[in-house]
């Protein structure tokens, strides 16, 4: 793979100007015949976490009698009826709750990526007291079942009256242990003790230094922390569903929850609940695939630039 | 990893080292600020309500009628005598020795085929087999939850067309475990194979080449180097794989309409979550969350002893 060698040509600078992206690729890489049953087997792992979401793209151009009665992957032609019936319901609360669900991870993983990176390169490479205890303080946290700390997070918002509003949702989210985790990993493993070093001795300040020259070389691992994070955010369904009681608030996995007890009595409602299942992956798996074509760019960026 | 460049002792020169000091408190600071104000004062007001309990005077009515008492260790000892909540337990230990040792097993596999060179449609699999983990773990219990059903399940109609007409459903009361174990599965793999991927990523392809040259076939170096190296990343997924067991909520929680075999307190979590929402009593709550997370830190901690200097060997 490109990527490991221009992981190694980020880490390794001098490499790079001898070759390009495509010299510095070993020529074997290419040339090797493909081994069918490794090929097999992963073809296999990506049949079984493809096939839900197959299921949820077929099931989602049924209307409500087809469901249970046609066979399961036999696709049928009401997808655009489900959307528009979805965003018919009270008045496209439906897209206010994606609109929601956007600022919640996006904003809030955008944030939380900065502090982790911040701290866990401040853990990676700097040596002073206090340092061991930070880090097995910080890491406990990794370990504390979300919902215990969201009952008690609730009744201290809601002695600031924070309850109910966007930042109850939003502030409990931007700290993430295990984002500080990965940026220390990150850190340690992208950015050069002597290259910070020799910045120094040229006079650059500490945080020039993590923000121009640290920052960019961890830039693939906060990708992933980013990553990370926003699917935190966006798959987190008890502290919303305990911070807020305006569904207006909400996002989209308390919205569907919510849709989804009606459903239990009302079965027409599962449709809904499956074609709203179904668009609220889809801009996830959009933004994993632009992620990944980011990730390869901001990675060959790297390396020109170093 | 050894893709760090080692600095060598020299170019450590003592220049300013109150700055020096100063500087990682400061980059430190945002994070140890959210972290008191949304970790660690939420977990001291659980144990601080986790020693109390409400007294009700006269018909509970009025705005002095209730108070808070201190409880000792009264909520502690209802939790730890209760049968409900030791069959919880129980019930999610079965279910992370079929979880875990599954799902960090298939995750090595996949994450040495894509690090392996003779493996075809790498950037697909990769994609593919990482794309559950951006579904929410309602909604992944929910697609389940529909092809776990005879009437929708493709399963069945497998089963159907195999000549098995007495297929016990998948949601009874003795292959539920195993329902949801594959949900976590399905949900957790990705991520897994991701981190332990980003770590042979990580590694310097030399080693590789200096092996190959020495005669090392693909599946030795993989197994005696590329899995030695990547053994930090290996501890760290077990460990968080192992919390995230004990931690089951979700799963249960959208197939329980689905089945009559799970109860209310299925997973310890649950158990929290009915003494907080259903029953009202965020003391005993508070206990129960208490106990659970003692225990996930115990199990953790000794964990971490054992392996932290391997996982954090390399850096200055």
């Amino acid at each position: 793979m490109t990527i490991t060698n221009q992981t190694r040509a980020l880490v390794v600078p001098e490499l790079v100007e001898a070759s390009d992206d495509r010299g510095h690729r070993p020529v074997s890489d290419t040339r090797m015949p493909l081994a069918p049953g490794s090929t097999a087997v992963l073809l296999l792992g990506a049949l079984y976490c493809l096939l839900p979401v197959a299921w949820v793209v077929i099931a989602s151009t049924k209307d409500a009698s087809e469901l249970f009665s046609t066979f399961t992957f036999a696709p049928s032609t009401h997808l655009w009826d489900n959307i528009v019936e979805l965003t018919n319901y009270r008045d496209g609360l439906y897209w206010r709750w994606m609109l929601n669900t956007a600022l919640y991870a996006g904003f809030g993983a955008i944030v939380s990526t900065y502090v982790s990176a911040l701290s866990g390169y401040a853990l990676a490479k700097y040596t002073f007291p206090g340092k061991g205890v930070v880090f097995k303080v910080l890491l406990m946290g990794v370990l504390v079942p979300s919902v215990i700390v969201a009952i008690p997070q609730y009744l201290l918002l809601a002695q600031v009256g924070l309850t109910n509003t966007y930042w109850s949702v939003l502030l409990p989210q931007l700290i993430s242990p295990y984002g500080i985790y990965l940026a220390r990993i990150y850190a340690a493993a992208a950015v050069p003790t002597d290259i910070i070093e020799s910045a120094r001795t040229e006079g650059a300040r500490e945080l020039y230094i993590f923000h121009r020259i640290a920052l960019p070389m961890m830039g693939p691992g906060l990708v992933t922390i980013f990553l990370f994070q926003f699917v935190a955010v966006w798959n987190n369904f008890m502290l919303p569903y305990i911070m807020l009681g305006n569904d207006e608030l909400f996002p989209i996995t308390v919205g569907l929850s919510g849709l989804l007890n009606q459903g239990a009595s009302l079965p027409a409602m599962y449709t809904l609940v499956i074609t709203g299942a179904l668009l609220s992956i889809v801009p996830l798996i959009v933004l994993f695939l632009v992620l990944q074509r980011y990730w390869r760019v901001d990675l060959a960026a790297g390396a020109v630039k170093a | 990893m050894t893709a760090t460049v080692e600095a060598p002792p020299a170019t450590k020169r003592r220049r300013g080292p109150a700055r020096r000091t100063l500087t990682p408190w400061m980059m430190l600071a945002p994070g140890i600020v959210l972290f008191t104000l949304f970790m660690a004062a939420p977990i001291l007001y659980t144990l601080v309500l986790s020693f109390q309990k409400e007294v009700v005077r006269g018909l509970g009515l009025g705005s002095g009628a209730k108070s808070r008492t201190f409880a000792g260790l009264e909520n502690y000892v209802a939790t730890l005598t209760d049968p409900e909540f030791l069959a919880s337990v129980g019930r999610v230990l079965v279910y992370g020795l079929i979880l875990v040792p599954t799902m960090l097993g298939l995750a090595l596999l996949f994450a040495l085929l894509l690090d392996a060179r003779r493996t075809g449609a790498k950037g697909f699999s990769r994609v593919s087999i990482f794309l559950p983990y951006a579904v929410p773990a309602v909604i992944s219990s929910l697609l389940w939850g529909f092809l776990y059903l005879p009437a929708v399940s493709p399963f069945y109609w497998i089963f159907e067309q195999l000549g098995w007409d007495d297929v016990p459903s998948l949601l009874s009361p003795g292959l539920v475990i195993f329902a949801i174990a594959n949900i976590g599965l399905w949900g957790g793999v990705g991520f897994n194979m991701i981190v332990m991927y980003t770590s042979l990523k990580a590694v310097p392809t030399e080693i590789y080449e200096a092996a190959r040259i020495d005669g090392a076939s693909e599946v030795q170096i993989a197994w005696r180097i590329k899995v030695p190296i990547i053994m930090p990343a290996l501890i760290m997924t077990a460990l968080f794989s192992m919390i995230a067991t004990l931690q089951v909520f979700a799963e249960p929680m959208t197939l329980r309409p689905l089945t009559n075999s799970l109860s209310t307190t299925w997973s310890p979590l649950m158990y929290v979550y009915r003494d907080a929402f259903t029953r009202d009593d965020i003391y005993s709550a508070a206990a129960t969350s208490v106990i659970i997370a003692v225990a996930t830190f115990a199990v953790s901690f000794f964990f971490l002893r054992v392996v932290q200097r391997r996982a954090f060997g390399q850096e200055d």
